[in-house]
């Protein structure tokens, strides 16, 4: 097996069945978005797992940085208001 | 030409395609090719042990899948030559499955209207496999044609080393009921010629076309891979584990 430097990677979504979303599947290398499909399909649906996919090229995922976590993540801990739990549920309300 | 010998020619092919394919895994230019080639050669199988299954049935000799696949010598099997022949490197390869696949397709295009109805069944689930067989050769036969000057000439002479061998598939035989091999060569030309020249490869010419498959005479390389596909059975016969 050969490295590839020049394939770029691949984040691929998978959606299991309709009316829910595309989760992350994993990653793969492609030399374009067709290739992407094709070998995303061979890696991540070979077990009947999904009805759609996307690929989307890693380099154009902005993600978060560990480093901010602080500042991003925790000031919405102490914040329960915005949880809807301080409700009363009416009387026979079952999915709410 | 009996169905049962119509059958199991297209098993037969299936078969042999299989194990060439199953060849290279392990072995691709590329991890994510490896499954892909894998995916393909699987398919291959499957379609192989329903046909062959079912070519047991129609001898009525006692013969299941594993007695036609493990326990015929090279002479027996009724392949054509193209799907022995040795894989060469990836272009040869890719062409080599280009070339099959949508000769393949075609056919179970075909048989799902057969009059023969378990053929129909057997047909309609590979006909959606070998569309992904012709849509994956197709598309790495535009990448290595638009590739690089090395890639270019690698499958230019890949296609020219499989090309006389395509020809057996669409000798003047009837494969099965209602489908006669020389219909679909038009076909498979209108598929095959459009990808060669978008991917800007030139059309091999017609001429030298090797047969005899169909009657048992198979090419050198073919002993070889039919000990290493029935070793395991020849040394250990109706082992189960």
């Amino acid at each position: 097996m050969t490295e590839s430097p020049d394939w770029p990677l691949w984040e691929v979504f998978v959606r299991a069945r309709r009316g829910v979303a595309h989760t992350h599947a994993g990653s793969l290398h492609a030399p374009d978005a067709a290739m992407a499909l094709h070998n995303a399909r061979d890696l991540y649906t070979r077990r009947s797992e999904g009805v759609s996919i996307w690929v989307v090229p890693t380099a154009n995922i902005a993600a978060s940085s560990p480093d901010e976590k602080d500042s991003l993540f925790d000031p919405a801990a102490d914040k329960a208001y915005r949880h809807p739990t301080f409700f009363q549920l009416p009387e026979g309300v079952e999915h709410l | 030409m009996s169905l049962f010998d119509q059958v199991l020619a297209l098993g037969d092919d299936a078969l042999v395609a299989a194990q060439r394919m199953s060849e290279w895994c392990a072995r691709a230019p590329q991890l994510e090719e490896d499954v892909a080639l894998a995916n393909i050669a699987l398919d291959l199988l499957g379609q192989a042990r329903e046909l062959l299954s079912y070519a047991g049935t129609l001898e009525g000799a006692g013969r299941d899948e594993d007695a036609l696949a493990y326990r015929r010598d090279a002479n027996e099997f009724r392949n054509a030559q193209l799907v022995e022949l040795p894989n060469g490197d990836f272009a040869t390869s890719i062409a080599k499955m280009f070339c099959f696949a949508a000769y393949q397709n075609l056919l179970y295009q075909a048989l799902v209207d057969a009059p023969d109805a378990t053929l129909a069944q057997i047909a309609a689930k590979a006909v959606k496999e070998t569309k992904y067989h012709v849509d994956h050769a197709a598309l790495w036969t535009l990448r290595l044609g638009d590739g690089t000057a090395e890639s270019h000439r690698r499958m230019q002479a890949g296609l020219d080393e499989v090309w006389p061998f395509t020809h057996e598939l669409f000798e003047s035989v009837a494969l099965a009921p209602g489908v006669t091999a020389s219909s679909l060569r038009a076909p498979w030309l209108a598929v095959v010629e459009p990808v060669l020249r978008e991917a800007t490869f030139r059309r091999p010419v017609d001429g030298w076309a090797p047969t005899g498959g169909r009657q048992g005479v198979h090419t050198e390389a073919f002993s070889y891979l039919v000990m290493e596909l029935q070793v395991v059975h020849r040394a250990f016969p109706d082992g189960r584990w």
